[in-house]
């Protein structure tokens, strides 16, 4: 080395001098992006060394390295795959917890929402026939569980109890093929029994050919079994084809369909209304609402004897026989031109006759007018009702009582929790006041 | 060979010839052509296209025979050079006039330098070997867009040549 140098003693000199000037140059000078040409130097010389080491160390030490990793690959790779099954299962617990949160929570949501007093029951057994539908839960008559009351879902009806035992309840699904429950349509107010068939499907019953029903309607439960309170959603109709006497018509049940494991127990049902579906439908247009006065006139009137008057005919009809009551005029007699009886009084006001001696002239009732449909609704024909929904094991009122009118009894109140030991006395309405629903004309009437 | 050829290409290093200066002399006249350099062209235009550093570099170089001498005085010079140069980093003159200083004292142990045919030749040739490698190093280190036009280049070599040749016989003087 040291002969180098003083053999090139020279050059030696004049590269330190230079490079001492270049280096001197470099920290001043700045590059393009703001960085001293000397920093730029340095990088640039030393990046490329880097690299080759690091490609060296890469091939050398770096193989070894992985070699000996290796060795225990197998082992991680096991105690990962059971760390991983582990957490796999962890997860598909608190998947479950979470739905089962959910569900609560919707149970919960729906109990608040119905007028009718619920309890909370959870889904312990299915039944052990092959064709028959039915499952245990874990509410019995100790928890104020009656054989006969309903059971839903917030999605809708899920079945009835069959038998209630002190900690657990025998529910019939509506699938099975021995259920049975009154419903109605949504749309066209088409009532209706539905019956289960042993499969995930529904039919639903005892609707007349001439009756309108359309795929996809929605069926509410009607409240004429007594068992399970009006407005519960049932379920949708899948197919609507023509039958022999009735409809073939196909539902699919609402309540059991995202499986069962919470439901609810009606212990004490109210009736609700039946959601108007134009309603529903046209929510994107404004309606305006019924005038009052037209809704007065339209509304059915269950107040009028008999109970059941729907149309302006039957209304009339009352009328003039109130009148002619009050007249001593007796319909179908008389002659022609004889004097008719003064229909124009009010039927609320006329006073019965006075006793008036000698006959009375029978050609007057002749000529009684027959009572006129002044109003635009047609001519009912005779009205079909459906049969009534032959509800196996039912005689009589069903230990559920049932309001209807969506008033709540003041009989009997539940200690705690919603549970209620007693069974309330069932409530038999005098006169089940319809829905509030508008009036619209029913292919029925 | 001839006689003129043996006075240029001598057979052994020139050693014994070299001359020696001042201190003060080796001080003052680098600082006087510096001087003269940045002062007099504010004046006198045409006279920026004289060189009279490189010229005193390549004179002193010469005189001294020491490649490491010139190394250094040239790295002086050059220094001081660009430290008067408000607009350019410290080392571009700097590293030129090193390798001007280095290659002239070199060039002097084989030629006769006292020539004047060889010094105006060297003259040019330093000069234009300045212009050029300090127009790569701005290229290279500064990224600077310069010009070079060669023809103007020797023209001014010629030029610095013909003021180098009266120039070092008057620096003859003030040899000891």
């Amino acid at each position: 080395m040291e002969f180098l140098l003083n053999r090139y003693r020279n050059l030696t000199v004049l590269l330190v001098v230079i490079a001492a000037q270049l280096l001197l140059l470099a920290y001043q000078v700045k590059s393009n992006q703001d960085v001293r040409l000397v920093r730029v130097w340095a990088v640039t010389a030393v990046t490329p060394l880097a690299r080759i080491l690091e490609v060296v160390r890469r091939n050398t030490i770096g193989l070894a390295e992985d070699y000996f990793d290796l060795i225990h690959v197998r082992d991680d790779n096991t105690r990962v795959k059971k760390e991983l099954d582990r957490l796999k299962m962890e997860n598909q617990f608190l998947k479950t917890e979470l739905s089962t949160a959910d569900r609560a929570q919707a149970l919960s949501a729906f109990q608040s929402r119905t007028p009718s007093r619920t309890i909370a029951a959870r889904i312990i057994g299915n039944g052990t026939g092959m064709n028959s539908k039915d499952v245990l839960i874990d509410r019995g008559s100790a928890s104020g569980v009656m054989r006969g009351m309903a059971v839903v879902t917030p999605d809708g009806i899920v079945g009835r109890v069959l038998a209630s035992y002190p900690t657990a309840s025998q529910v019939l699904l509506i699938t099975d093929p021995t259920f049975a429950a009154g419903v109605i349509s949504e749309k066209n107010r088409v009532h209706g029994t539905l019956k289960g068939i042993g499969q995930s499907k529904c039919i639903i019953d005892y609707v007349q050919n001439e009756e309108k029903v359309d795929v996809g309607e929605v069926f509410y439960t009607s409240g004429d079994d007594r068992v399970f309170p009006k407005g519960l959603p049932v379920g949708v109709a899948t197919v609507v084809r023509q039958g022999k006497t009735f409809k073939e018509i196909y539902v699919v049940p609402a309540g059991t369909q995202n499986g069962l494991e919470e439901v609810l127990v009606v212990v004490e049902g109210i009736h609700q209304e039946i959601p108007d579906a134009q309603a529903v439908a046209s929510t994107d247009m404004y309606i305006m609402p019924a005038p009052p006065g037209d809704k007065a006139s339209n509304a059915p009137t269950t107040d009028q004897p008999g109970g059941t008057l729907t149309t302006d005919a039957d209304r009339m009809r009352e009328r003039y026989k109130k009148i002619g009551a009050a007249q001593g005029h007796k319909f179908g007699e008389g002659l022609p031109g004889a004097k008719p009886a003064n229909f124009n009084l009010d039927p609320d006001t006329v006073k019965p006759p006075q006793p008036v001696p000698g006959p009375v002239s029978p050609a007057g009732n002749l000529a009684a007018p027959k009572p006129a449909v002044t109003n635009s609704t047609p001519a009912a024909p005779p009205v079909t009702k459906p049969p009534a929904a032959k509800l196996p094991e039912t005689n009589g009122a069903p230990p559920g009582g049932i309001v209807p009118g969506g008033v709540r009894p003041q009989t009997a109140s539940p200690a705690a929790g919603g549970t209620v030991n007693v069974a309330p006395k069932p409530v038999v309405p005098k006169v089940v006041k319809p829905v509030t629903a508008p009036l619209q004309a029913s292919p029925n009437l | 060979m001839n006689e003129f050829s043996d006075r240029l290409l001598t057979e052994v290093p020139r050693r014994a010839r070299k001359f020696k200066f001042r201190p003060a002399t080796i001080f003052l006249v680098p600082l006087a052509a510096i001087l003269f350099q940045v002062y007099l062209p504010r004046f006198f235009q045409y006279l920026g296209y004289l060189e009279l550093p490189l010229l005193v570099t390549v004179y002193f170089a010469l005189m001294r025979r020491q490649p490491i001498a010139g190394v250094f005085f040239g790295a002086g010079i050059g220094l001081a050079q660009d430290s008067l140069s408000p607009n350019q980093p410290l080392g571009m003159f700097g590293i030129v006039k090193t390798l001007v200083g280095y290659f002239a004292a070199s060039v002097s142990m084989r030629f006769d330098v006292d020539n004047p045919l060889i010094q105006f030749v060297l003259g040019f040739f330093f000069f234009f070997f300045h212009q050029f490698f300090y127009w790569v190093l701005s290229r290279a280190l500064l990224g600077l867009q310069l010009e070079f036009d060669p023809r103007q280049t020797f023209v001014l070599g010629l030029l610095n040549a013909a003021v180098a040749v009266p120039l070092f016989m008057l620096l003859d003087k003030m040899k000891e």
